[in-house]
């Protein structure tokens, strides 16, 4: 039951609130990518515990890219 | 001591008149704005500034034919040069991605420049005469360059007014344009999310450039000056082979140029210029004009819902007023108010960058009819 967490937009990203092992809940803000001078948050699929993380604070990220995985 | 006396005579001090103080009250505030709450400051701080210079007499700066600001107004916007400049730097900012990825946008880019032209209607009717209503409903396209070029042409007695009006409501935009379009959607259409558009492949994005240039100039010409430049800067950052070119045009030129936009302008408002009641209408109509685009292309997105199952967030419409990224970032932020998970940032992208092709058409068609 593993589920990724994608990138909303393209951007960077700015913020990762999140670290291997948490466990975390629905709706929680993940991360925080920037576009267009504006921050958006990435919220979190599904309650779970995060298996692995796939990019740190300044990845330049695209639309649907893997930014974590969630199981 | 006689040389003493003659030197004090040379000075302007004598010269000051009330409305001079009171431009130098105008100065400030655009500086105050730009400074401490970083309104357009890029342009609003020179505009404030050459203000005050042009409102110190006899400093001859704006003597035609000698004076220093003079002639950067001369050569530089009266010759249609600056604006141009400017449009090479933005199109070498500007991704069409989005757009060409949701092509069906582009209505709602075209749809919000009708405010600009009721604007132009309701002006008329106040009183102004057809070539200032133009310049003033121009202000609702949200774009500086375009609004300064079409007042140079048709009424650059209203040249600052309407720069100032268009910086600032741009400024305000993420005050303006919310309770609008809070007022002209309902809440089950706010939280309508986009499908994905479709993939633009890069060459795409190269021969858009050109085909934009080609079809605009020959059914516009008036609007070539712009829209060539805007294409040229767009075709150096996409063909992406001539990244001197595009740094160049992005960095170097937009900020040199942009100094030279903002002063001349700023110096055209003299105080026996400004201080008329018309420039009060100017402003209340400037208003006016931006928050009849954001209605008119909300209410677009509106009625091509009608007719399409895939549905629009109608918010997407306000996007198409054309402050880039401005307007689109308010977009997300009223959607994302709605529903959190809801990124419209990139589809508002979309109409505001069609919205600047937009402004800069309904300006070529201005200057053919009136210019």
């Amino acid at each position: 039951m593993a589920e990724e967490i994608l990138a909303p937009l393209a951007g960077k990203v700015v913020a990762v609130n999140i670290a291997v092992g948490d466990a975390v809940e629905e709706d929680e803000e993940a991360m925080v990518i920037e576009a267009m001078k504006m921050e958006t948050p990435v919220f979190i699929p599904c309650n779970g515990t995060i298996k692995e993380i796939r990019v740190k604070e300044g990845a330049e990220v695209e639309e649907d890219d893997v930014l974590a995985v969630i199981e | 001591m006689h040389t003493l006396i003659a030197l004090f005579k040379t000075s302007g001090v004598f010269y000051l008149t009330p409305g001079m103080l009171a431009m130098w009250v105008i100065a400030l505030v655009l500086i105050y704005l730009a400074i401490a709450k970083d309104y357009e400051p890029l342009l609003l701080l020179p505009i404030g500034f050459g203000i005050l210079l042009v409102n110190l007499p006899l400093s001859g700066l704006m003597t035609p034919g000698e004076g220093l600001l003079w002639r950067f107004y001369h050569y530089g916007i009266q010759w249609e040069v600056i604006p141009p400049l400017i449009f090479l730097g933005l199109g070498a900012l500007t991704d069409f991605g989005p757009l060409l990825a949701n092509p069906r946008l582009i209505f709602l880019g075209a749809g919000a420049q009708a405010g600009v032209y009721l604007t132009f209607f309701v002006a008329y009717a106040m009183g102004f005469d057809l070539k200032e209503a133009a310049t003033v409903g121009i202000i609702g396209g949200a774009d500086g360059p375009t609004t300064i070029f079409l007042a140079t042409k048709l009424a650059p007695h209203l040249l600052g007014s309407c720069a100032v009006a268009a910086y600032s409501y741009m400024a305000l935009v993420p005050i303006i344009q919310p309770p609008i379009m809070k007022l002209l959607t309902t809440r089950s259409e706010r939280v309508i999310r986009m499908q994905k558009g479709r993939k633009v492949k890069p060459l795409e994005k190269i021969v858009f450039p050109i085909v934009a240039a080609i079809v605009i100039i020959l059914l516009v010409p008036a609007s070539a000056p712009l829209v060539a430049m805007f294409m040229l800067g767009n075709l150096f950052r996409e063909a992406k082979v001539v990244e001197r070119l595009t740094h160049a045009s992005q960095n170097e030129l937009l900020n040199i140029v942009t100094i030279f936009l903002g002063l001349p302008v700023g110096a055209t408002m003299n105080a026996e210029n400004f201080l008329q009641p018309k420039v009060i209408f100017i402003f209340f109509l400037g208003l006016s004009a931006f928050m009849f685009s954001t209605a008119t292309g909300i209410l677009l997105a509106k009625l091509m819902n009608l007719f399409s199952r895939n549905k629009i967030n109608p918010l997407l419409g306000a996007a198409g007023v054309s402050a880039v990224p401005m307007a689109a970032r308010v977009v997300h932020k009223v959607a994302a108010e709605a529903d959190k998970k809801n990124y419209l940032l990139m589809y508002a992208m979309g109409p505001n960058v069609a919205g600047v092709i937009g402004t800069v058409v309904a300006a070529g068609i201005f200057l053919t009819l009136l210019g």
